[in-house]
């Protein structure tokens, strides 16, 4: 077994591992973390894989600013995780048979009867002069140029899409609009005079509570 | 490799409603308030452009564009410019509705304009990358215009509904897709095909992926058993919403379903029949016999749609040239079909009324006899009574599915479009032999008048002379 192999099944193992943590796991934080370890040893998979920029982009994109805004969208929501898993028992019998059943199909298909090495033999290995990042580049901006322009086509439909749900003008706030600030008059929006009478009857708690017992 | 810039001329249609939809999000921020029918006119601007467009390029041989990625070919022709002209016609019934509930905002057409968008992307597409792109394009702006009238608790459960079981259906649909990658090494489906001629179906990776992407399209289309969506979601959604999701997107459902299974997966025939037959006789049974129990509208246009999805799978499973075409002449049809029938609920409501129910449609002869006869044009035509186009569809699909022997499932549909006829023959019985419910007058614009005119008269005179729009569906299934 070569060094490459055993690398393999670490990360292997750290995936699976983790990912079962991910969905165990009673505390959420705690989940998107181990949902942080998956990635990164995803990512070392596909950097074994020869994807080097892929495998950075995960990790970059996913774990440092995916995972990141998770996280604060997590402590930040108070979700009650005891009402999500108040089914999970009842339900786990049948999802336990649909998985195992699921799992059986997937294994029988994809196993190594029809995608062994026999079919698929591995690639040599790319030389250093192969450049992954300008490979990946050049066919994204030549043959895939249609659908990289589509998505971004998505992206901009759900940055409307997004905003149109949820910005509302709210009347209630106490912000204040600098423009309005910035125009007010010397003379009638920042003083105003108010005349009172300079001379009255003099006001003491005294007086105050007689005023108040005289019959009227 | 240098890009060649004849590769722009197929997707110009598309352009064109790009570029409107960018247009009406920057015009839209300089808009006052009163002012907002701009974007409405910029809108039917755009699309009418496009149309022109998808005239001035089509026609002629099938061409490929940006490596592979694009097609152009008379059924992407026909079908983007059935699109295009339901799209246009919901919105000219929808403004009204929208005005009165003050929801006349720009976003309304952007979103719009980028399905629109989707839907040429997913006619046009012919690798399975595009064409998922496009199906999500169309899927995202629509969850977006379901939960539009954000203060509607309704609107936003169905979004949220339609959401998650749109995610699952995308799901199932790329799983299926990854499979027929791994087995033919492929995306474009033009090379798919002829890994798939070769193999044939001796391959089980590629019956498994058949069998997931038989699934991902019954979620998109709405198929029994994968409708749970359907009825929530036509209910839920504001009426305009509905309406435009229930009409131009089933023809873009129907390219996709042509690109990936009869394009890609011809070879597989036999393999996908017997699952679009399982569909087409479920979806026809239940759709019928659900939709009599409906006592709301939009509930029971949703049933509707669902047995109206069991007969284009009956057109696509015979696996004929003509099956192909018939079931082109049925979603063509059928969504201007559709596009009349929610037509007629949007103008029957008003300022804090929505017509819903049933009984909202008793006496709409008193009302507004022409409205009346449009609404009983487009009722009979969904039940299938000649001579309106919804008798020439169903008749061209099972004439279709007889020629190749599978006479039983003909006469299944035959039984289940009898008692389906009921519900809608029960809505002539409100419109012409009730009295109203109310006295409040039927206001329209002009605009909307004409848009219906041309709707139900264009449903009576297709079905007097079908031969026109039937040539074109055969010459694009040569």
């Amino acid at each position: 077994m070569g060094f490459e192999k055993f690398l393999f099944y670490c990360f292997a193992a750290i995936a699976l591992a983790s990912a079962g943590m991910v969905i165990s796991r009673r505390n959420p934080v705690h989940a998107v973390l181990w949902m942080v370890v998956t990635f990164v040893s995803g990512a070392a998979l596909w950097i074994l894989l020869e994807a080097e920029f892929l495998g950075i982009v995960l990790i970059l994109v996913y774990v440092g600013a995916v995972m990141v805004l998770f996280l604060f969208v997590v402590m930040m929501l108070d979700v009650d995780i005891a009402t999500l898993r108040a089914c999970f028992i009842r339900y786990l019998p049948l999802g336990a048979a649909v998985a195992l059943l699921m799992l059986g199909e997937i294994v029988w298909i994809v196993g190594p009867a029809n995608f062994g090495l026999t079919h698929f033999p591995s690639p040599p290995a790319a030389g250093l002069d192969v450049n992954n990042t300008h490979d990946l580049g050049m066919s994204l901006y030549t043959t895939y140029v249609y659908p990289v322009e589509l998505a971004a086509v998505l992206l901009l439909v759900a940055i409307v899409a997004a905003i149109r749900l949820t910005m509302r003008r709210r009347t209630d706030t106490k912000t204040i609009d600098p423009a309005v600030q910035s125009r007010v008059k010397k003379g009638p929006d920042r003083i105003r005079i108010v005349k009172m009478a300079s001379v009255g009857p003099l006001e003491t708690p005294e007086t105050l509570a007689e005023a108040k017992d005289e019959p009227r | 490799m240098p890009f060649n810039s004849a590769n722009l001329l197929p997707i110009l249609p598309e352009i064109a409603i790009l570029i409107t939809a960018a247009v009406v999000l920057v015009v839209d921020l300089y808009l006052k308030e009163k002012d907002k029918g701009v974007n409405h006119v910029l809108a039917l601007i755009g699309l009418l452009v496009a149309f022109v467009l998808t005239g001035l390029v089509g026609g002629g041989e099938r061409v490929l564009a940006f490596d592979g990625n694009v097609v152009r070919d008379l059924m992407s022709d026909l079908l983007k410019a059935g699109a295009l002209i339901v799209s246009a016609l919901t919105l000219v019934y929808a403004r009204p509705w929208l005005k009165d509930r003050n929801l006349l905002a720009g976003e309304f057409y952007v979103l719009s304009l980028c399905a629109v968008l989707g839907m040429l992307v997913m006619i046009s597409a012919n690798t399975f990358l595009t064409l998922y792109l496009g199906l999500e394009l169309l899927a995202l702006s629509l969850y977006a215009l379901v939960a539009f009238d954000r203060d509607s608790k309704l609107g936003s459960e169905a979004a949220m509904k339609y959401f998650v079981l749109g995610a699952l259906g995308s799901g199932l649909l790329l799983y299926g897709i990854s499979m027929i990658y791994g087995a033919t090494g492929s995306i474009e489906l033009g090379a798919v095909a002829r890994a798939v001629a070769e193999q044939g179906s001796g391959n089980k990776v590629l019956v498994f992926g058949v069998a997931f992407l038989v699934i991902g399209i019954g979620f998109k289309f709405g198929a029994v058993p994968f409708h749970m969506w359907v009825p929530d979601i036509y209910e839920g959604a504001p009426t305009p919403v509905a309406m435009f999701l229930g009409s131009a997107p089933k023809i873009a459902a129907f390219a996709m379903i042509v690109r990936l299974l009869v394009e890609g997966l011809n070879a597989l025939h036999t393999d996908w029949q017997g699952m679009l037959a399982i569909l087409a006789v479920l979806s026809i049974g239940l759709g019928n016999v659900a939709a009599i129990a409906q006592s709301n509208i939009k509930r029971m246009f949703g049933y509707s749609t669902i047995s109206h999805v069991g007969f284009i799978f009956l057109g696509l499973l015979a696996g004929s040239t003509q099956g192909y075409a018939s079931a082109m002449f049925y979603t063509l049809t059928y969504a201007l079909m559709a596009a009349g029938a929610f037509g007629i609920l949007t103008i029957l409501s008003r300022e804090g009324f929505d017509a819903q129910n049933l009984e909202d449609l008793k006496g709409l002869n008193e009302r507004d006899p022409w409205y009346a006869a449009m609404m009983a044009l487009l009722m009979f035509s969904a039940a299938g009574v000649p001579p309106t186009v919804g008798f020439m569809g169903k008749l061209l699909v099972l004439e279709a599915v007889v020629r190749v022997d599978m006479v039983w499932l003909a006469l299944v549909a035959v039984f289940f479009s009898i008692i389906g006829a009921f519900y809608y023959l029960r809505v002539v019985k409100f419109i012409y032999f009730d009295q109203p419910t109310t006295a409040v007058p039927i206001v329209t614009t002009g605009g909307v008048r004409a848009a219906m005119t041309v709707n139900g008269l264009a449903i009576l005179f297709l079905g007097l002379f079908p031969a026109a729009l039937l040539g074109l569906c055969q010459a694009a299934f040569p």
